[in-house]
């Protein structure tokens, strides 16, 4: 395994971990409190519960995105 | 973890790595990666129509990021993208309205199932000839070289003698794709091929993203890289707009989603960076188990009796 190899792997474990922790803490905080209403929304606004569902997917998406690309640029930015 | 919408008992673990996985193959190949999402969210218990449903919403999730991480790489077409969508949802109500046809004749499952077989054959052969055509005759030059960043997306294929020929057909209105390197085609062309891919999509269901990404390089003569970086910018625009007309009908739990994409969001970042270190060939010759997979799965389905 050449050294840049074993370093990109290094910086991956990292970005791993640290987004896990991430996940789970997103996980209890923002899923755990949205179900409920979330529920309710789709039984009985099944209109604003389509809308807000494809809000939540894209807004999630983007917010990940920026999450995971700023991790890459700080765990990168150390090891160089 | 318990599911309130679709009151399913599902570990959040293993949708994670279910989506981690489709969002590696999703970043790299730009498919939605339903043929695999399906089945998987079958197998822990959710009811079909919710698998379909929540899937979407996930492919739309993993699609943004990969998107996102494909126009950083300079590998979106946004023009023709955007065509494209426009092509794919009339195809895609198309293709629902042949399933309803279908069904009231009453042979719904046998007639789908024969036709993805076929269709999921016919793809892997044409591109594994096709892939291993072009290697063959670039064996000794720079691309079987190891290839990174811009010298990867130089693109050939064994089949561009018939892309340049659709491309000179002259069928007002002509749009020219300066992103994708192509001077002038018809606007025609290009809602056909997204048409074909819709119809196969509300057809077979899932994104479609295996008739779509192969249809973009061999017919309309695009680049592999922007082939997948297009059509992952597409899918956005037409899964959203399955996304809605599913949720609108209670088949979409979108905690579900939300969960998956988690997995989905590093594994697209992954599968679209891998993308620069190869060359449009050997993303070709990679893709060619993708839709044996499918083919492996409705197979599996119609001997068995059991619908994943």
């Amino acid at each position: 395994m050449t050294k840049e190899t074993a370093r990109t792997l290094r910086d991956f474990s990292i970005e791993l971990a640290i987004y896990g922790l991430l996940v789970v803490a997103y996980f209890f905080l923002v899923l755990h409190l949205l179900g409920d209403w979330l529920y309710q929304l789709e039984s009985q606004h099944r209109y604003v519960y389509a809308g807000v569902a494809i809000l939540l997917i894209i807004g999630q998406a983007v917010l990940l995105e920026s999450v995971t690309t700023f991790l890459i640029r700080m765990i990168r930015g150390r090891s160089e | 973890m318990f599911f309130p919408i679709s009151g399913a008992h599902i570990s959040p673990i293993y949708l994670v790595i279910v989506g981690f996985v489709i969002g590696i193959l999703g970043g790299f190949f730009g498919v939605g990666g339903s043929f695999i999402a399906g089945p998987a969210l079958r197998l822990v218990g959710l009811d079909w129509n919710f698998a379909v449903g929540t899937d979407l919403a996930h492919i739309v999730g993993k699609s943004v990021v990969a998107a996102k991480r494909h126009r950083a790489l300079g590998n979106v077409d946004l023009r023709l993208g955007l065509v494209m969508a426009v092509g794919t949802i009339a195809g895609a109500e198309a293709g629902a309205q042949l399933i309803q046809v279908l069904k009231r004749a009453g042979n719904v499952n046998l007639v789908v199932s024969i036709v993805s077989i076929v269709v999921y054959l016919s793809i892997s052969a044409f591109m594994l000839w096709e892939s291993r055509k072009t290697l063959k005759s670039q064996r000794g030059r720079s691309s079987n070289a190891k290839v990174k960043g811009l010298t990867a997306k130089k693109d050939k294929t064994a089949f561009g003698h018939v892309s340049r020929a659709i491309q000179r057909l002259k069928i007002w209105p002509m749009i020219a794709l300066p992103t994708s390197g192509v001077k002038e085609i018809s606007l025609w062309v290009i809602l056909l091929v997204a048409f074909v891919g819709g119809v196969f999509s509300g057809f077979l269901g899932g994104g479609a993203g295996y008739i779509r990404m192969p249809s973009m390089v061999y017919v309309l003569g695009i680049p592999t890289h922007l082939a997948v970086g297009t059509d992952l910018f597409e899918i956005i625009i037409s899964a959203s707009y399955g996304t809605l007309s599913h949720a609108v009908k209670g088949n979409v739990d979108i905690l579900i989603a939300l969960v998956m994409h988690t997995g989905a969001a590093i594994g697209a970042q992954i599968g679209a960076i891998s993308t620069q270190y190869f060359a449009g060939p050997k993303i070709r010759l990679a893709f060619v188990p993708l839709p044996l997979i499918g083919a492996a799965i409705v197979i599996y389905t119609l001997v068995s009796g059991h619908k994943l």
